[in-house]
């Protein structure tokens, strides 16, 4: 009995050496192409001629690169609200629709995102150049940005509002719910983490874009990742560059975590008052 | 069973690409890396050089100088020629990046006008050859702009609010303002800057946009009234639409010069040197000039060209325009003054 115990054990864990040198390749490509670089901006952020200095991060912090950031998070934050406007009533109107129907309307969001963005950024530029006054203004660049990224906002609501349980929006308007304070009090809270990660995947794309700035907007306003190329590349201070970087990602992490503890917190709400 | 015979096929296919990359490593035919910027040769000249020589050419694109630099100063630069600008050479030679050229190996070198030879940048052209030169200046549309164009003045007319395109470039913005108000263009004084600085916040919502290469189209196309160029990009354009003409404004401006280039650590310098000799050739200067429109300062392809070309201003100014005109000079750490009054005029 017992050897075959141990027989059994060592086969166990044979197939999961196994199973995970499957990660390896993976493994490897991280350390290579995330990992690398990321120590790479780390080591130039804080030295400075060989020395160890917080230097390069106090002088990219001054105000007006914060500024520069701010701008970026401004129209991140305009994108993020915009998206969500347009893209909640969408991802409702599909999810009460027949599967069928939905799949196939739901294609005509997913089939343009196969196509490069760049591509379908310079063909709006045609489009708004030829048809608008609009171009190169900052309305040009917002909806450029709205178009871009609204698939990740409507996508994932879509996703929770589908797997929304029906007899709880029965069961409020049983009890004498009207259908505002239904949606208000049942479906809007129950589709809270579909918000909060379609928020997540448009606002953080959204911060660290240039190239549609800069199509759109033809170069008048500086967005954050045009700043970090500048210190690269035409500066060549790449010290100031990697600190512009840190900055980005201390930034970035922190809204992360941020919506992270929000989206905690309304599960927890929203499983609590369902109970 | 299984795993073993996995294992077989996978050494197999890893036998099969090694041996792939044998056969290329095998043959003797060298291959040049070439870089320069996008639309800047002709590429049947490239099909000719390699049917003349049999030597292969791997050509690849820039978009600006600062990532020219970036790519020749690494560590494991690839690259055998490349044309970057005056100031870029300036820097390179500086830091002791280049390859000398042995000038015996290039005969054609007799076809360039002196007058582009031994420049400041270069001295005795011990480390480049000219390529192509310009000046920088206001492309405008005579139909929309009833007004003389003589002055970078016309750039802050508030009469033309919406309709003036500003070159995306530090170096070429700055520079001109620099000139509009009376300054070295190659200023090294911080109180320079910061003039320059406000004049181009001052002129901000008078600019439809800050753009590069589109400033082509939106110009032909009649979106916008006028533009800064370079003059190589005006004859293109004048040629696309007769109603466009090009100006160097009487302030003076910048005069540029592309000049080829042999990095240090190149190991087929023979082989680059015998490109650079085929490009100095009277028939293919001219060929290359006539195609992409830039000068060249090649004077025996230019006497090939005709009048068309050698009595347009435009493409072969005078020599008092040049008088006018300086080269930009390697900003050394100055360059960081430059860049943030960049940032605070783009973020204003």
């Amino acid at each position: 009995m017992k050897r075959t115990d141990v027989k059994k054990q060592k086969s166990m864990t044979g197939m999961h050496i196994r199973r995970s040198l499957f990660a390896f390749p993976y493994i490897v490509w991280m350390a290579v192409f995330i990992l690398s670089p990321m120590l790479l901006i780390l080591y130039y952020a804080f030295t400075s001629e060989g020395g160890a200095t917080l230097e390069n991060i106090v002088q990219a912090a001054n105000w007006d690169n914060m500024r520069v950031l701010l701008d970026s998070v401004r129209f991140a934050l305009y994108t993020t609200v915009l998206c969500l406007l347009l893209g909640y009533p969408i991802a409702y109107l599909l999810s009460r629709m027949k599967k069928t129907t939905a799949a196939l309307l739901s294609v005509f969001f997913i089939v343009p995102m196969w196509m490069n963005f760049l591509l379908r950024t310079y063909a709006w530029k045609v489009l708004l150049g030829a048809f608008t006054k609009i171009l190169y203004t900052e309305a040009a660049v917002l909806l450029g940005m709205v178009y871009n990224f609204l698939p990740f906002m409507i996508l994932p609501i879509y996703t929770t509002l589908i797997k929304l349980d029906k007899s709880y929006i029965e069961a409020a308007a049983d009890l004498g719910a009207n259908p505002a304070t239904t949606f208000l009090r049942v479906v809007l809270p129950l589709s809270m983490s579909g918000i909060i990660s379609g928020v997540t995947m448009v606002f953080i794309p959204s911060t660290t874009t240039f190239a549609i700035s800069q199509l759109l907007g033809g170069g008048k306003t500086m967005l954050y990742g045009d700043l970090i190329y500048m210190k690269f590349i035409t500066e060549q201070s790449w010290n100031a560059g990697s600190a512009l970087s840190i900055i980005l990602l201390v930034f970035v992490l922190l809204s992360m975590t941020f919506m992270k503890k929000a989206e905690r917190k309304t599960s927890d709400e929203g499983g609590g008052r369902l109970w | 069973m299984k795993t073993s015979q996995k294992i077989v096929c996978l050494a197999l296919a890893l036998l099969l690409s090694l041996s792939c990359f044998a056969c290329g490593g095998k043959s003797a035919k060298v291959t040049l890396n070439v870089l320069n910027w996008g639309d800047y040769i002709d590429p049947t000249l490239l099909r000719q050089f390699e049917d003349e020589t049999g030597i292969a050419i791997k050509y690849t694109t820039m978009t600006s100088n600062e990532e020219m630099l970036v790519k020749l100063a690494s560590a494991d630069n690839i690259y055998d020629v490349c044309f970057p600008s005056d100031y870029i050479i300036e820097k390179l030679i500086a830091d002791d990046l280049l390859y000398p050229i042995n000038q015996d190996n290039i005969p054609n070198l007799k076809n360039i006008d002196p007058r582009f030879l031994d420049l400041s940048f270069d001295p005795g052209n011990t480390y480049s050859v000219p390529y192509m030169w310009g000046t920088v200046g206001i492309l405008y549309n005579k139909t929309m702009v009833s007004d003389p164009v003589d002055s970078w003045n016309i750039l802050w007319d508030a009469k033309y609010t919406g309709e003036i395109l500003m070159y995306d470039s530090m170096r070429d913005t700055i520079g001109i303002t620099l000139k509009k108000l009376g300054y070295d263009i190659n200023t090294r004084n911080e109180a320079d800057i910061q003039a320059a600085q406000d004049a181009l916040i001052a002129q901000k919502p008078l600019v439809r946009a800050y753009l590069t290469d589109d400033i082509k189209m939106e110009l032909i196309n009649g979106s916008a009234a006028m533009g800064v160029v370079y003059s190589g990009d005006a004859v293109y354009c004048i040629g696309e639409n007769p109603d466009l003409a090009y100006v160097v404004p009487k302030e003076g401006s910048n005069v540029w010069f592309d000049n080829i280039i042999i990095p240090k650590t190149s190991t087929h310098t023979a082989e680059a040197e015998a490109f650079i000799n085929f490009l100095c050739d009277a028939k293919v200067a001219a060929q290359n000039s006539d195609y992409i429109g830039y000068s060249t300062p090649n004077a025996a392809g230019l006497a090939l060209m005709g009048s068309d070309y050698i009595d347009d201003p435009t493409y072969n100014p005078p020599q008092e325009v040049l008088d006018r005109c300086q080269i930009y000079h390697d900003l050394g750490d100055f360059v960081k003054v430059f860049s943030d009054a960049w940032t605070k005029i783009k973020a204003a």
